[in-house]
């Protein structure tokens, strides 16, 4: 039989195939010769059979029947025979394999070799693949070699060890002994070889860190010596020596030096030498200070060095190489928490590396502004953050806005200007944005009153144009529709710059009705423009017939959701109408989640609870509503009769339900009105007022604060209306309202809509008290008040005698 | 710790491959097909690393092969490209001026320099000569006990 075709025929072959078909067409051929050639026991060809079989795995082919035959290689006494079979074992078997077992005995013997280079090939085999069982087997071998006096044994046999005492762990005693000796090894190779070891044993056993710790002067001393020792061509790369054993000393360090002072402290000179002799013209420089900076911030370090480590990462920054820019970010990012403020010194340079080209670059970067806003410089790097908002890749956006949300929740200057830039976001940002920042930017619209017929107007501007973006018409069409109202009226702070608009409230029913019948917008923004169209029913009495028809029409859309609110919406119009102003009355103001649900606990626990049932001032008030009473009631002489009752069950399950701050208080046992937005239900009468035939009576006009109480009788119960106005300029914050009656009488009084009366009469605060009068008795009033106005605390009080008489006869 | 390194062309064809890790051969070849993806679709203006998994890949390009190696999360990225280009550099040593002709025609070398400059994932020898000199100390027993040479002469 002639010779088989050598190697480098076969690759000839195989890549002068034209095609795929042809290719496998020669593959298989030769491959079913190689099969005949193995199954004849042909000795003399076999490593190059072989060979060509390796070649052919490389393609993609299958290639495990030759795996009995690189045994056999391995078996002959060849060194030929003896290089290919070791390769073909590393490349086609792995411990998965049963076969693999059967070499444990070749490697015994070849691991026993005169011929170091064999010694050599048996112990890289070892190192490549082996299993749970040679090594165990085997271990032993590997011991011996390590204490060889041929480095070239030595440093394999120690990678051998590496590579058991992580297969097994337990075999960590057989090679401890031998590791001190090896690091007074003049051979880089062993030195390098040794200290993957020591690295290997203290990430797996701690008692081995300890032991090991007491090394760090002699690893200090090695690493001095390198740094400072002669050009050694040997071992040189652009002008460094052995770059891969410093980095490797280093990384010893950081392990021995990780929460321990002294081992720290040993290592602070080499440290600082390194940090500053190093040359950084080259990528070589830059590993190894690059270890340098991960190994001083991860032990404990004096401060002076932690400095000097992040003024590295800062010129890194700088660097043209991208790589090194690359790193920098991800390392600072590490420590930005640790070490806040040198961090801040290269902000600047931080923000232009969200203009990179690379992607993990500009995520790292953007990670790391986030992480360096704080109230000095939250304008700026907003205003940097929404340029790069305009630009970046679209993955980026959802994590970008939340974080930008987040940001300006905790540092932002005004909520005016919050909510300004988060309009800015929204619309710069499309689709991206996630669904909790919608509510959570309606939350904040809704608890800062000033800004309710402002924001109106800034939305309605971009609006009217534009309502392509889904997050930024659903927050308009509920701003829209909550505070429409205002925005038409014109009683707001308008923006300082001269664009400001006026618009008519067609002009907004007309933008609502634009949004709901776009069949691109979202169902879910098409729910907000529906529910905002219904609330402007009220608002604006003119457009009522207009949208009254507009919910016809829909009661018939082919959408679930939608048909159901428009026919609800149209039952309101028709069959409900006495109801709907009360049920799109204007949302209480909301606080935000976290100040509600500490008053939600409260509330829902006392049992006797002071008149005003604000969020924040609840608590403060909460702990002596009895105290207050009393004081009031002193003057009287009469038992006291303020509370407001609370039945915690439908109370938690209104506020489940809303999401709103103002716990609701419902005496009525009408489950409409328990899902309510607005306020009691007897109040709707005071909106018209044409239903009371009572008078009503203005209880204070004082410094700009006008209270008038409105009346109204449902049965035996007198219902009073308090309408509190200012007709300051200044908004005033914390009004708080208090009342007691003689003992005869029974009193509820309700929680307010709000607690902040704004200014120049635009809007009001509004509360109920009942009161019953079973004896008939005059009815005779205390009350007390008190409210601040820019910081400073007002208290008033006064006694009401003249109610008039339909009131309690 | 180098858990596997990847030598393929510009035409994603692998070139060379060696797995520190135990892996069955459908799995190494899904792994290789996407990483080689990965690799190839970075443009020029992106840094040599790629977050892959709980690995990182650290690439560079030589001339028509791409030299791609999957390091751990505590290792350092620089030193692999250093790592790269030692490796490099002694095949270019070995062969005299290296080219990706050398390396398809040559593989069983090229593995051979490999095993001889990193075992087990680790870095075994950091001086360019005594890694050249065992390879070359090898060849020539091999030359010596078959001159005719046994797989590609004859």
């Amino acid at each position: 039989m002639s010779n088989p075709i050598r190697l480098r025929d076969l690759i000839r072959q195989i890549r002068s195939a034209k095609t795929a078909a042809e290719e496998r067409a020669v593959v298989q051929k030769e491959c079913a010769y190689i099969r005949d050639a193995f199954r004849d026991e042909d000795n003399t060809w076999r490593c190059r059979n072989v060979a060509k079989l390796l070649y052919v795995s490389l393609l993609g082919y299958p290639a495990h029947f030759g795996q009995l035959e690189c045994l056999k290689l391995i078996a002959s006494a060849r060194f030929t025979d003896k290089r290919i079979g070791y390769l073909g074992a590393m490349l086609l078997l792995d411990e998965r394999q049963d076969i693999h077992v059967l070499i444990t005995n070749s490697l015994k013997n070849d691991l026993n070799h005169s011929n170091q280079y064999i010694a050599g090939l048996a112990l890289c085999a070892l190192g490549s693949i082996c299993s749970p069982e040679m090594s165990r087997d085997l271990g032993g071998e590997v011991e011996k070699l390590m204490k060889s006096s041929n480095p070239f044994l030595k440093k394999k046999a120690v990678l051998c060890a590496v590579r058991i005492i992580r297969k097994v762990p337990e075999q960590f005693d057989v090679f401890q002994n031998s590791i001190r000796s090896l690091l007074s090894e003049k051979n880089h190779g062993v030195l390098l070889t040794a200290i993957a070891l020591i690295i290997e044993m203290c990430q797996q056993n701690s008692q081995a860190l300890q032991i090991f710790r007491k090394l760090v002067p002699n690893l200090v001393r090695i690493l001095k010596n390198l740094i400072m020792s002669g050009y050694s061509p040997e071992h040189d790369v652009s002008g460094i020596s052995d770059p891969f054993l410093q980095v490797q000393l280093l990384r010893l360090m950081r392990i021995l030096g990780r929460n321990d002072l002294e081992a720290s402290e040993t290592m602070n000179d080499i440290l600082a030498q390194v940090s500053t002799n190093t040359e950084n013209s080259k990528n070589v420089g830059n590993a190894i200070l690059y270890e340098t900076v991960l190994t001083i911030m991860d032990i404990k370090s004096e401060s002076g060095l932690r400095v000097l480590a992040v003024n590295i990462l800062g010129r890194f920054l700088l660097n043209n190489d991208k790589n090194i820019r690359y790193v920098a970010l991800n390392t600072l990012l590490r420590v930005v928490h640790a070490d806040h403020s040198a961090v801040q010194r290269h902000r600047a340079t931080i923000v232009e590396c969200l203009k990179d080209a690379d992607v993990s670059i500009k995520r790292r970067a953007m990670e790391l502004c986030f992480a360096l806003i704080n109230s000095n410089n939250i304008r700026t790097m907003i205003n940097e953050m929404i340029t790069f908002l305009a630009t970046c890749e679209p993955e980026f956006r959802a994590d970008c806005t939340s974080n930008m949300f987040l940001a300006m929740e905790r540092f932002s200057p005004s909520k005016r200007w919050h909510v300004d830039q988060m309009i800015r976001v929204l619309t710069t940002a499309g689709n991206s944005v996630r669904d909790d920042i919608v509510s959570s930017l309606i939350s904040i619209i809704s608890s800062t009153s000033e800004l309710h017929g402002y924001t109106a107007q800034q939305l309605y501007k971009i609006i009217r144009n534009d309502i392509t973006q889904q997050p930024l018409v659903q927050v308009a069409s509920w701003t829209l529709g909550e505070f429409g109202d205002l925005f038409v009226s014109g009683q707001y702070q308008h923006p300082d710059d001269n664009e400001h608009v006026q618009a008519s409230e067609d002009e907004i029913v007309g933008v609502l009705e634009k949004i709901l019948n776009w069949s691109i917008c979202t169902v879910v923004t098409r729910e907000y423009a529906i529910n905002a169209l219904m609330k402007l029913s009220t608002r604006f009495p003119s457009c009522s017939d207009r949208i009254q028809s507009v919910m016809t029409v829909y009661a018939c859309n082919m959408n679930l959701e939608l048909q159901t609110r428009a026919v609800e919406y149209t039952s309101l119009f028709t069959k409900h109408n006495p109801i709907r102003p009360s049920i799109v009355e204007r949302m209480p103001v909301l606080v935000s989640n976290a100040a509600s649900n500490t008053a939600n606990e409260e509330t829902s626990y006392e049992p006797e609870e002071s008149p005003s049932f604000n969020g924040q001032n609840h608590s403060v008030q909460s702990t002596n509503p009895s105290e207050h009473v009393d004081d009031l009631f002193k003057m009287l002489d009469e038992t006291p009769q303020t509370n407001g009752r609370t039945d915690s069950n439908t109370h938690s399950n209104i506020l489940d339900l809303l999401n709103s701050g103002s716990p609701q208080v419902s005496s009525s046992s009408n489950p409409l009105e328990d899902i309510l937005f607005g306020d009691d239900l007897s109040k709707n009468e005071s909106m018209n007022g044409s239903n009371s035939t009572i008078p009503s009576m203005k209880v204070i006009d004082k410094n700009g604060l006008l209270i008038v109480f409105q009346f109204e009788k449902q049965d035996s119960i007198l219902v009073i209306h308090l309408h509190a106005t200012n007709s300051t300029s200044i908004p005033l914050k914390n009004f708080t309202f208090k009342a007691a009656v003689p003992k005869t009488f029974n009193l509820e009084l309700l929680p307010p809509n709000s607690t902040t009366i704004p200014a120049n009469n635009s809007g009001d605060v509004r509360q109920i008290i009942k009161i019953s009068n079973p004896n008939k008795d005059k009815l005779r009033m205390r009350i007390k008040l008190s409210y601040s106005s820019n910081d400073f605390q007002v208290n008033d009080e006064a006694e009401l005698n003249t109610f008039p008489e339909q009131c309690y006869t | 710790m180098i858990q596997f390194i990847l030598l393929f062309s510009r035409q994603g064809k692998l070139r060379l491959q060696k797995w520190y890790t135990s892996q069955t051969d459908k799995s190494k070849k899904k792994i290789t097909r996407e990483i080689i993806a990965a690799v190839l679709s970075r443009k020029p203006k992106m840094s040599s690393f790629l977050e892959w998994k709980d690995l990182k890949i650290v690439y560079k390009r030589y001339a028509s092969l791409y030299f791609c190696c999957a390091i751990e999360q505590d290792d350092n990225e620089l030193l692999t490209l250093e790592t790269i280009h030692r490796y490099v550099e002694l095949l270019d040593k070995y062969f005299g001026s290296v080219c990706e002709l050398d390396i398809i025609f040559n593989f069983e070398k090229a593995y051979f320099i490999f095993d001889e400059f990193i075992l087990g994932g680790e870095i075994q020898e950091t001086s360019k000569k005594s890694v050249l000199k065992a390879v070359n100390d090898q060849d020539v027993i091999q030359e010596v006990e078959t001159p005719q040479g046994l797989i590609d002469e004859y």
